[in-house]
């Protein structure tokens, strides 16, 4: 496997007086004539990066995560060669192309067909390479009618559009594309990462910033989290993902005491103490992905002894829909006797079918033998289920997709025409 | 140093199409967009003639006022208007140094190439007035494109140094204008070198476009070239460019960090 990009303990330091204000010529002699062997008070310092080490090989798509200010960026300059690092080394091989804003270099009073050339070029498209690829350039924007109008009458989805349909074409050794795909509408983030779907077959070496995790997820095979300058994780997509989004989900994710909760109801002989949500083979889990199992712990204390308790919850929307409504009445289960004390009782979920949204959960324990409510909670617990590739496409997937999703497939078989379609996940979008 | 001009040789299609979109976008609404680059030097040189001229009585090497004053004012005109554009280049294209990487060196060579179309255009009436005062230009007029060179060389070398410092101290691009006004007076264009003695001549030296405007108009003209002068100014210019690309290259490396 060749090394494509190669990167040694980089560092990267910025001064943070330099920049807060222009520094003018004119202060700067000032100061000095007024004393010239005073030194310079100290400027903040500010590592934007510390030791970051990896290498990536020929055809790698590898994401890069992280929270905002992290140093995502910085890397990526370095690596486009824009800014320069403070210490170590930076080495990439073959025709390097970055996609840190898309529309680079457009001027207002050009036409759309002149900024192509010139943005092309900028992109390091030799001018002739743009002008065999200009038709499919100007087919793909879908701008076909304006493109002999300045762009200054674009509206800011054209421009865009523009701007991707030239950098759609690039055809790099390596490419390093920073979040770009999070600005403009549902439509043109569908053309974006078909788009990158296509670059990902030409053996390209990727490297990706992104917020969109189902998209990190689907498109890349190596993950690296960068948090506050430093390379936390480097390793498999899907278990740095986990990693990062656990680091900030708060620790009581992971369980909630139930004790002072307003509005609850029943006589006490049995109560919820606590709820805590595991993984399924027992480890606390603060964060959990659509599709994941789980396993929810019912702590209880009892008061005295208990006979025959049915312990329920229901599970519901953030506005308030039922989602399911479960207990162990329900499944059949006829306990006799609960004895003093605390204990606890685990609920266990295969896979739990839910698009991502913050769900809530009513807890109930009531008596078969009459009618007779031992402890009833609302809203007593929140669940919080995180994205994740559920069809595995890069699609976003979220709560206006509905509650529930089910593991489905499409059959296209069907399709009149006879012959079989070859249809790609770059189909348009 | 040789690996950076290779660098800057193969990416010298973007040094076209960043001096094409100057010039286009200087042309494109301006329904003057050709005239203009011909109503500066010719606007001030109606002006001159009749104030310098006419009114005070400038002599001019025995040669019409008119022309005398409008061949100085052509290269004048390209040296002062691309300093300016030049020395600003990199704050002006702010945007593309902080998102995309092609070497620096392309932006302040864009903006002295696309000068140069405004003083060819500029350069046909000059023609015209010499075919309507019939002077014939003797073998000279073929160093003329020195002197042309010349002049893109002190701007690309004095424009560098200034780009690169206005990069960290913005108001050096204010010195432009002041240097530049001043730069009139101090260059022979309204005035013959003759006009002041020979004991002065000598502080010409240190004005570089001195020799350059007078070198220019005396090969053009076909009248006697001082060649001290224009050797100084050589040495002048050639200083500006070690001295510009230097500065240039050590910054170069901080630009997109404080830009």
């Amino acid at each position: 496997m060749t090394e494509t990009i190669t990167v040694e303990n980089l560092c990267k330091r910025y001064e943070l007086g330099a920049l807060q204000h222009e520094t003018q010529l004119r202060e700067h002699l000032v100061n000095f004539l007024r004393a010239p062997f005073r030194r310079r008070h100290p400027k903040e310092i500010l590592w934007a990066l510390r030791d970051v080490s990896f290498k990536v090989n020929e055809g790698e798509v590898v994401g890069i995560i992280g929270r905002n200010g992290a140093g995502k960026s910085t890397l990526l300059k370095i690596l486009s060669k824009i800014t320069f690092p403070t210490s170590g080394r930076v080495r990439a091989r073959g025709r390097v192309a970055s996609l840190l804003e898309v529309g680079t270099g457009f001027h207002e009073e050009l036409t759309g067909r002149e900024n192509i050339f010139l943005n092309g070029s900028i992109l390091g498209m030799k001018k002739r390479e743009v002008v065999a690829k200009l038709d499919a350039i100007v087919e793909f924007s879908g701008v076909e009618r304006f493109i002999d109008t300045p762009i200054k009458r674009y509206s800011s989805g054209m421009r865009l559009r523009l701007g991707f349909a030239v950098a759609a074409h690039l055809e790099p050794d390596v490419l390093i594309v920073d979040e770009v795909l999070a600005v403009g509408d549902a439509a043109f983030q569908k053309k974006c990462l078909s788009a990158m779907h296509d670059l990902r077959g030409g053996g390209r070496t990727v490297l990706f910033v992104s917020h969109n995790m189902a998209a990190v997820e689907n498109l890349c095979s190596r993950g690296i989290w960068i948090a506050n300058g430093q390379l936390c994780m480097d390793g498999a997509t899907h278990d740095v993902i986990e990693a990062y989004m656990g680091s900030f989900a708060s620790a009581e994710n992971a369980g909630a005491a139930l004790t002072g909760v307003d509005g609850r109801r029943g006589h006490g002989e049995l109560r919820y103490t606590r709820v805590e949500f595991l993984s399924r083979s027992g480890e606390p889990q603060s964060v959990t992905r659509a599709g994941k199992g789980i396993v929810i712990r019912f702590h209880y204390h009892a008061r005295e002894a208990a006979e025959r308790p049915n312990f329920g919850f229901q599970l519901l929307t953030e506005l308030g829909t039922l989602v399911t409504d479960s207990s162990t009445w329900l499944h059949g289960l006829d306990i006799p006797l609960v004895p003093p004390g605390d204990g606890h009782i685990d609920l266990e979920i295969d896979s739990l079918n839910l698009l991502p949204g913050r769900y809530y959960l009513n807890l109930w324990l009531e008596s078969l033998l009459q009618q007779h409510v031992y402890d009833y909670l609302e809203n007593a617990v929140h669940l919080d289920i995180e994205e994740a590739p559920v069809y595995n496409s890069s699609r976003h997937i979220d709560n206006r997709y509905g509650i529930v999703y089910f593991p489905q497939r499409w059959n296209l078989q069907g399709i009149g025409g006879g012959a079989s379609l070859e249809v790609s996940p770059a189909a348009n979008g | 140093m040789g690996e950076w001009l290779a660098e800057v040789w193969r990416t010298r299609e973007i040094l076209y199409f960043l001096a094409w979109r100057d010039v286009k976008v200087r042309y494109k609404q301006a329904v003057l967009g050709i005239a203009w680059a011909v109503i500066q030097p010719l606007g001030t040189m109606i002006v001159f003639t009749f104030f310098f001229g006419k009114i005070a009585g400038i002599p001019s090497n025995g040669v019409p006022y008119r022309l005398f004053s409008y061949s100085g004012l052509l290269l004048w005109t390209y040296f002062s208007i691309t300093l300016g554009q030049v020395g600003n280049s990199l704050i002006a294209n702010s945007g593309l140094i902080t998102k995309i990487y092609f070497p620096r060196l392309l932006l302040p060579a864009a903006a002295a190439f696309g000068g140069l179309l405004d003083l060819v255009i500029g350069s046909v009436f000059l023609v015209g007035l010499m075919i309507y005062y019939h002077v014939t230009p003797g073998w000279t007029v073929l160093l003329t494109p020195i002197f042309v060179l010349q002049t893109v060389l002190l701007v690309m070398g004095s424009g560098m140094l200034l780009a690169a410092l206005n990069v960290t101290y913005r108001d050096v691009k204010y010195a432009i204008p002041f240097v530049v006004q001043i730069g009139l007076f101090v260059t022979p264009i309204i005035y013959p070198l003759s006009f002041f003695p020979v004991r002065a001549q000598g502080w010409f030296a240190l004005n570089p476009m001195a020799g350059i405007v007078e070198g220019f108009r005396s090969s053009l003209l076909g009248t006697p070239i001082n060649w001290n002068l224009v050797g100084c100014s050589w040495l002048i210019t050639l200083a500006f460019v070690v001295l510009g690309t230097l500065h240039f290259r050590t910054t170069e490396r901080v630009f997109a960090d404080i830009v």
